[in-house]
């Protein structure tokens, strides 16, 4: 594109009188105030998303006596994440892995049909950056009177706004931090400790790091964690095509851009005044008139600062608007078409989602209760004993995440005339190990099993673990191999 | 920075006359005063946070010197104001290491082992304690989780030479076997090379094999028997069974500390190899002692 933005050049000569320097200053984005219906959607996504995460700790949920009654709680020291009627216990990792895959496909799906709507309005970084504007403009004043005051000189107005200003961001970035804590304790008791000094010291050290972090993110960083930190920008590009809906400039429609009052006769300029009401409302400082770019979080605010200008101008609304490239391109050679909605990557994005989502709600759907993990020893594989039989040592597992203590019995199906047994304690040399497992608890025990099968085969044979619920009668089975010499002849 | 110099560089003639930093016009900044052939070169200082970093490392540096341990002299060296020694650092962390576990390892010192094994916690904490120390300790020639190998037992079958036993096993840990230890344990077998005729030690070498092999078909064992009976129960056992209070190893199993083949059999009869194990009191403290036997009896041959 051969057209340079102001905001480009102003960058570039940045740049220069920069001289050697490697890297651009940052040119200080001023936002101006908008209102119109796509910053009152903004507005209600902000609160949204305020709400559930200042609030979701504090909702209770009951899991019966002993147990937290947090609906959202993580639960590091103990190993349990808690989802309302969900819990996980480490053995579960694999489900954080299924929901980020399937968090990462929905936001491949929806940028490929409408844009960056995440990073627009509900991206943390977004949130946060735009309640911090917020503040400020209560503070220092909507743009023109930040620029101005900010070019001014250091006197009593500029000094206490400053102070106030960023007394506020801390304030909130302070609960911002506080609030995250409370997702991995139980909240009341946790804020409870936290003003009473006798909170563990990692509650205050996270608090003051996401405090730090907020403040520093929201209040100072903004537009550059999405242009310079955030690797999502930069593979975006990989996710949109001509048919995804995009915070489109209509160029067909405002080009040739100019002053409708120094209009000169027999020149026909477009609906564009060039008023740049909708580089002063962007969070980024771009020009959305340049077209797509890395910066652009598709936000939608110079639409609604657009659409003020076309009401005054008399022209057409939506000037600036959510629309295809290929739809433009139609457009503008006086064509319509169609959006096209199925196409392949919006189905490849749709169907692995729906393959996701699939697997984890039956996984999850027929979770066990109780999990037996059956470990042989790998140092010896066996020891002869003394009448020539062998004798393979393992550690047995059994998860019990049911509500109540359980009693289990161990047996081994597949190879007749082995023996079971516990390396230490009673039942040595039954049949069946009887293993009680309290609620809540992985019972670890070693067992021995000893015997001489006919044939070694290659020295290893299958052999399943059976474990019973002695209440509910349900059973778990584990294949493991007993394990012996080689039967002469069989080679390696 | 010298302010003159004079020479050839890659054969270019170098100026006589004091350099002379000037700037330069293009790119407005100062010269290193040098010129080669008419090439100027751009003076391009360290970022001054650099400059003053690389200070303060000399001014810390000097402070350093004085703490720490540094002037090398011929029979010693200047310890520093600190005293710091690494060798003192670490005793004073393996110390401090000891201080921690001491809750867990004093107990497991004075309780007796069936209370340690009642107490879940602490037996978790003995068994991991015993864990180590044997990876440590005994490895080398126990193997690794105790699997044995040729002249060092298996822990993890059911033959004991000296017993399977808590007190047993613990004892054979603390006083060795044939170790330099008042207490520990010994036995001494005779070589019967001189003692027998080879068709005598023949004789025996078939009756032993035949105590937990298939009998050779057509060799008579009674002969070998006879001997056995006379020479070799007493610490053998009657039937091959072992002596425990002895030391002798049962010869009537399929475990074999030296081989159960013939030539081996025979070799020990003739003249026999015996194992050492050190006695482990003075180089393990009480507790890892009881840790290390808690968990050679759970390998799967505890008694």
């Amino acid at each position: 594109m051969a057209r340079v933005s102001a905001a480009d050049r102003q960058r570039q000569l940045l740049l220069e009188e920069a001289g050697q320097h490697l890297y651009a200053n940052r040119v200080r984005v001023y936002p101006k105030a908008v209102d119109g219906p796509v910053r009152r959607a903004k507005w209600a996504i902000l609160v949204a998303c305020l709400v559930i995460y200042y609030l979701l700790p504090w909702l209770r949920w009951d899991r019966g006596p002993g147990r937290p009654n947090q609906a959202v709680l993580l639960d590091i020291g103990r190993e349990r994440f808690y989802f309302f009627w969900l819990e996980f216990w480490p053995q579960d990792i694999h489900y954080l892995t299924g929901l980020l895959i399937a968090a990462a496909v929905t936001l491949f799906l929806v940028t490929s049909l409408f844009g960056r709507l995440w990073c627009g309005y509900t991206c943390p970084q977004t949130v946060w950056t735009d309640l911090f504007m917020w503040i400020e403009r209560r503070i220092e004043g909507d743009r023109n009177a930040r620029m101005k005051r900010d070019a001014g000189p250091v006197n009593f107005d500029l000094a206490w706004r400053k102070v106030a200003k960023h007394a506020a961001w801390l304030f909130i970035a302070f609960w911002t931090g506080g609030a995250w804590i409370m997702y991995y304790a139980d909240a009341p008791t946790v804020t409870v400790e936290f003003w009473s000094g006798t909170a563990a010291t990692p509650v205050y050290v996270f608090t003051a790091l996401f405090t730090f972090t907020t403040y520093t993110l929201a209040g100072w960083a903004r537009e550059q964690v999405c242009t310079y930190m955030c690797p999502w920008p930069r593979f975006q590009a990989a996710m949109l095509d001509e048919q995804s809906y995009t915070v489109t400039y209509q160029g067909w429609r405002g080009e040739p851009r100019g002053k409708h009052r120094k209009q000169e006769a027999g020149q026909k300029l477009g609906d564009c005044v060039d008023c740049g009401a909708c580089v002063a409302v962007c969070p980024t400082g771009i020009d959305i008139r340049d077209g797509s770019q890395l910066e652009c979080i598709n936000c939608g605010l110079c639409i609604d600062a657009c659409n003020h200008v076309m009401a005054r101008t008399g022209a057409e609304k939506w000037l600036i608007t959510w629309d295809t490239l290929a739809h433009q391109r139609a457009k503008a050679e006086g064509r319509e078409v169609t959006p096209r909605w199925l196409r392949p990557r919006t189905m490849i994005y749709g169907g692995v989602l729906t393959v996701v989502l699939a697997v984890m709600a039956v996984a999850l759907w027929n979770r066990p209760l109780v999990e037996l993990s059956v470990q042989h020893d790998r140092a010896p594989l066996f020891v002869r004993m003394a009448d020539g039989s062998y004798r393979n040592a393992y550690t047995v597992r059994v998860a019990n995440k049911t509500r109540q203590d359980a009693r289990f019995e161990l047996t081994v199906k597949g190879l007749p005339g082995l023996s079971l047994a516990l390396a230490e304690g009673q039942g040595k040399g039954n049949g069946q190990l009887i293993l009680p497992v309290p609620l809540d608890t992985v019972g670890t025990f070693r067992v021995l099993l000893s015997g001489r099968p006919e044939r070694m085969g290659e020295g290893s044979l299958p052999v399943d673990f059976v474990l019973r619920d002695a209440q509910s009668g349900e059973e778990t089975t584990y294949r493991a191999a007993f394990m012996g010499p080689p039967d002469r002849g069989m080679g390696r | 920075m010298p302010k003159s110099r004079s020479g050839t560089i890659g054969g270019g003639e170098c100026s006589d006359v004091p350099t002379k930093i000037e700037k330069d016009e293009f790119s407005g900044r100062d010269t290193t005063g040098h010129e080669w052939d008419g090439v100027k070169e751009l003076n391009t200082p360290l970022p001054k946070w650099w400059y003053y970093v690389f200070l303060a490392t000399i001014v810390w540096s000097v402070g350093y010197f004085l703490l720490y341990p540094s002037i090398p002299g011929i029979s010693g060296h200047f310890g520093g104001l600190l005293g710091y020694s690494t060798r003192v650092e670490v005793e004073r962390q393996v110390k401090a290491v000891a201080a921690q576990r001491a809750v867990y390892m004093d107990r497991i010192a004075a309780l007796p082992f069936e209370d340690i094994r009642k107490d879940g916690q602490l037996n978790a904490v003995a068994l991991a304690a015993g864990r180590v120390a044997f990876a440590d300790n005994c490895q080398p020639c126990h193997g690794p989780g105790g699997q044995g190998r040729p002249g060092y037992p298996a822990l993890g079958d059911d033959v004991w030479l000296w017993g399977g036993s808590y007190a047993d096993i613990q004892k054979s840990i603390a006083h060795g076997i044939r170790a330099e230890h008042a207490e520990t344990r010994s036995n001494t077998m005779p070589g019967f090379g001189a003692a027998l005729q080879p068709a005598e030690i023949d004789a025996v070498t078939d009756y032993v094999m035949s105590l937990y092999g298939t009998p050779v078909p057509g060799r008579d064992v009674a002969p070998g028997q006879k001997i056995f009976a006379e020479q070799c129960a007493e610490c053998h056992g009657a039937q091959g069974q072992g002596n425990r209070e002895r030391g002798g190893p049962p010869l009537a199993s399929r475990v074999h500390l030296f081989g159960d083949d013939r030539a081996s059999v025979r070799a020990q009869i003739v003249a026999p190899r015996m194992g050492v194990m050190p006695a482990w009191t003075g180089r393990l403290d009480a507790g890892t002692i009881k840790a290390l036997t808690l968990y050679v009896h759970q390998l799967g041959g505890g008694e």
